[in-house]
């Protein structure tokens, strides 16, 4: 509201992050644009885009893969942040270290580590050979490459439920208690609904990056998968292509907003969501 | 739940309290204990909050638990909601033990201190929340619901979010939300503290209106000792984890049990005094006579006088005679601090009388209340380190300390 009159203070305090923004944000989208709306003479066209029909099924598989990860990332993620968010202090700080153990790795790192474990002459499968069970074949597969995924975005899904259950006023549970809820009945009626800022940027935030990744796919999918992720890095290493990328890139940048206009729709504007 | 029992069928209009509650009690054997605590001890982390509390609480009786922060009050109130289980002692609801009934299942219901209201539901949602738990059809939930709103005057708000209303607003939200369930007993945990003193005064008459109405039990805690007055059938005055006093407000006013009680509810002059016999007790330098007796010849006692209860007359008709040292004036009449004998009295009167000039004081028997020693006794004395603003002070400290 009172936006049209920022003091100096303010004008100077942000610059920096202004000029960052325009140089490395705001510039490399206005590239992506021009590329993808134009041919290799620097001529407009729509040929970029329509062409993109063909990656129909990378879209589709994509989007797949992502939602089927998330899906699972919200099952085993509420349920943790809600259990953490009832034990004592303490056992809540081990959690809360534990859960972020992992996210002090570089994603790449984890990535292989994943890979180093479930490869088909890897620790586990060396496991299950000796003591007797068949081999296992797992790196190739789509679990694979939806494990991983999992495995490497889970957190930011446990830590936005996580702190919107704590934010909850224990009054409010108190007076749900005394209108007769059982617990149960208060997890459904009350808790979840306050929860539903958390639920929706966990859910954005695995599903943004799962949606776009390229080293899960091609890591654990052992090269027989091709995402959007890596449509867009493969056709950006070669200069040839950088139109066809840029569309994708667009295309995949559209796909997103529209996901996240959607899940906006279930917070109710009751919290910005944090992309 | 009690179907058979209409909402709105006591409209009666409340008897008016007899002189002595117990003399009540007495007579009316007959009245349905509700609720009961027995030999309640409670602490938290080694801090004891309650030591040996017992209570009864009367069908469709308004009870206030009166007393300055961290008295127990509250956590007397939530031992009762459930939200406490006592460390020692009994809870019993209508003659049923029921220490380890969850809240869920009790047939109480609470206004919670800053209300509690649902974030998520509007005014509507909030207030069907606990038939909607108990699963009551929605034609009927429209009809309760409405009849709530019309209650506390709310009609026509149905819709609107709860966290956009004022103060005054979600009070009577939250009221409706916990009334709509039919309890057999409200809890209302300081639910006025939040507003402002205007906004206070209407909602007290309010609430007694539809206690009056509804006929259920109001169980209600408080710090301030003029909510409690003028509200209560029976004042129960809390300090200490303990239980100083339980009364009709005029028995608690007119004859506290202590210092404390004298010194919590209104103003009083307290002063160590010796019982010479019967009806007759010395004090300030005097003997007077007075309405008490029973107590043993000579034995040390506090004497309480209020400030209403002094006549100023000229000196050579005062018992007492003293000082004026300050002079306040209070509208309809004046609040003067009089040193008698280095004791500091605290009159009222509706004379102007100047600082500095010497008067008599006059008090009747009747307007003496002798006390037994306690160990609050030596706590409250005089109105030497009186002033106004220092009143105030402590007043918002206890308030934040809630």
């Amino acid at each position: 509201m009172m936006k049209n009159k920022r003091s100096a203070f303010e004008r100077v305090a942000s610059s920096p992050y202004i000029v960052w923004s325009a140089i490395f944000i705001i510039a490399p989208l206005l590239f992506v644009a021009y590329f993808a709306f134009t041919d290799r003479d620097g001529n407009f066209t729509f040929e970029n885009i329509l062409s993109l029909s063909s990656y129909s099924e990378t879209f589709i598989m994509s989007l797949g893969f992502s939602l089927i990860a998330t899906t699972v990332c919200l099952l085993i993620g509420y349920p943790l942040a809600y259990c953490m968010s009832r034990t004592s202090e303490r056992t809540r700080s081990i959690l809360m270290v534990l859960l972020m153990l992992p996210m002090w790795i570089s994603l790449l790192i984890r990535t292989y580590s994943l890979m180093a474990l479930l490869d088909n002459g890897g620790l586990v499968s060396s496991f299950l050979v000796s003591i007797g069970l068949p081999k296992l074949t797992f790196i190739g597969t789509d679990a694979a490459v939806i494990l991983g995924m999992i495995y490497d975005f889970l957190p930011y899904m446990v830590l936005p439920i996580y702190t919107s259950l704590i934010k909850i006023d224990r009054r409010y549970l108190e007076a749900s208690a005394d209108l007769g809820c059982n617990s149960m009945q208060t997890l459904l009626k009350v808790i979840l609904p306050l929860t539903t800022p958390g639920v929706v940027s966990g859910v954005t935030m695995v599903f943004v990056p799962s949606i776009s990744t390229f080293y899960i796919s091609q890591k654990l999918g052992g090269g027989s998968f091709d995402l959007i992720g890596d449509t867009i890095e493969r056709q950006f290493q070669n200069q040839v292509t950088y139109h066809t990328g840029a569309a994708v890139s667009l295309v995949m940048m559209i796909l997103i907003l529209i996901s996240l206009a959607i899940m906006n729709k279930f917070s109710d504007n009751e919290e910005e969501i944090i992309v | 739940m009690d179907s058979g029992r209409g909402f709105f069928m006591f409209l009666d209009e409340p008897k008016p309290l007899p002189h002595n509650y117990f003399v009540k009690e007495f007579l009316c054997g007959m009245k349905t204990k509700l609720v009961e605590l027995k030999n309640i001890s409670k602490s938290f982390d080694g801090e004891t909050v309650l030591s040996d509390v017992s209570l009864y609480i009367h069908d469709k009786e308004f009870i206030t638990l009166l007393g300055p922060s961290g008295c127990g009050k509250t956590t007397t109130l939530r031992i009762i909601g459930g939200f406490e289980t006592p460390d020692v002692g009994d809870v019993y609801f209508d003659g049923v033990r029921i220490n380890d009934v969850p809240p869920h299942k009790r047939h109480v219901n609470t206004v919670f201190q800053k209300y509690a209201l649902f974030p998520h539901l509007n005014v509507y949602d909030n207030i069907a929340f606990g038939l909607r738990i108990a699963k009551v059809k929605e034609p009927e939930i429209r009809e309760r619901v409405s009849e709530m709103l019309a209650l506390v005057n709310l009609r026509g708000f149905e819709k609107r979010n709860v966290s956009l209303l004022s103060g005054g607003q979600q009070q009577r939200v939250a009221i409706a939300r916990a009334l709509i369930n039919k309890p057999k007993v409200l809890l209302l945990d300081e639910p006025l503290g939040a507003l402002d003193l205007k906004l206070r005064k209407d909602m007290q008459v309010e609430l007694k209106n539809i206690q009056k109405k509804t006929g259920i039990t109001f169980i209600y805690v408080t710090h301030d000792q003029e909510e409690a007055l003028s509200m209560s059938d029976v004042v129960v005055v809390m300090a200490d984890g303990k239980i100083q006093q339980i009364g009709s407000p005029t028995d608690i006013y007119n004859e506290p049990v202590n210092a404390f009680v004298a010194d919590f509810i209104g103003e009083s002059n307290i002063l160590d005094g010796v019982m010479l016999k019967d009806y007759s007790v010395k004090f300030a330098g005097h003997t007077f006579e007075c309405l008490d007796c029973g107590f043993a010849q000579g034995e040390q006692v506090d004497v309480v006088v209020r400030p209403e209860d002094v006549d100023v007359v000229p000196v050579d008709k005062g018992m007492l005679v003293g000082t004026v040292t300050n002079v306040t004036f209070k509208g309809d009449y004046y609040e003067i601090i009089v040193d008698v004998k280095g004791f500091k009295w605290m009159l009222e009167t509706s004379d102007f009388v100047g600082v500095d000039s010497v008067i008599g004081l006059y008090i009747e028997p009747d307007a003496i209340h002798i006390m037994k020693k306690s160990e609050y006794s030596d706590m409250f004395g005089d109105y030497s380190t009186f002033s106004d603003e220092m009143d105030h002070l402590s007043d918002i400290i206890s308030e934040e300390e809630e």
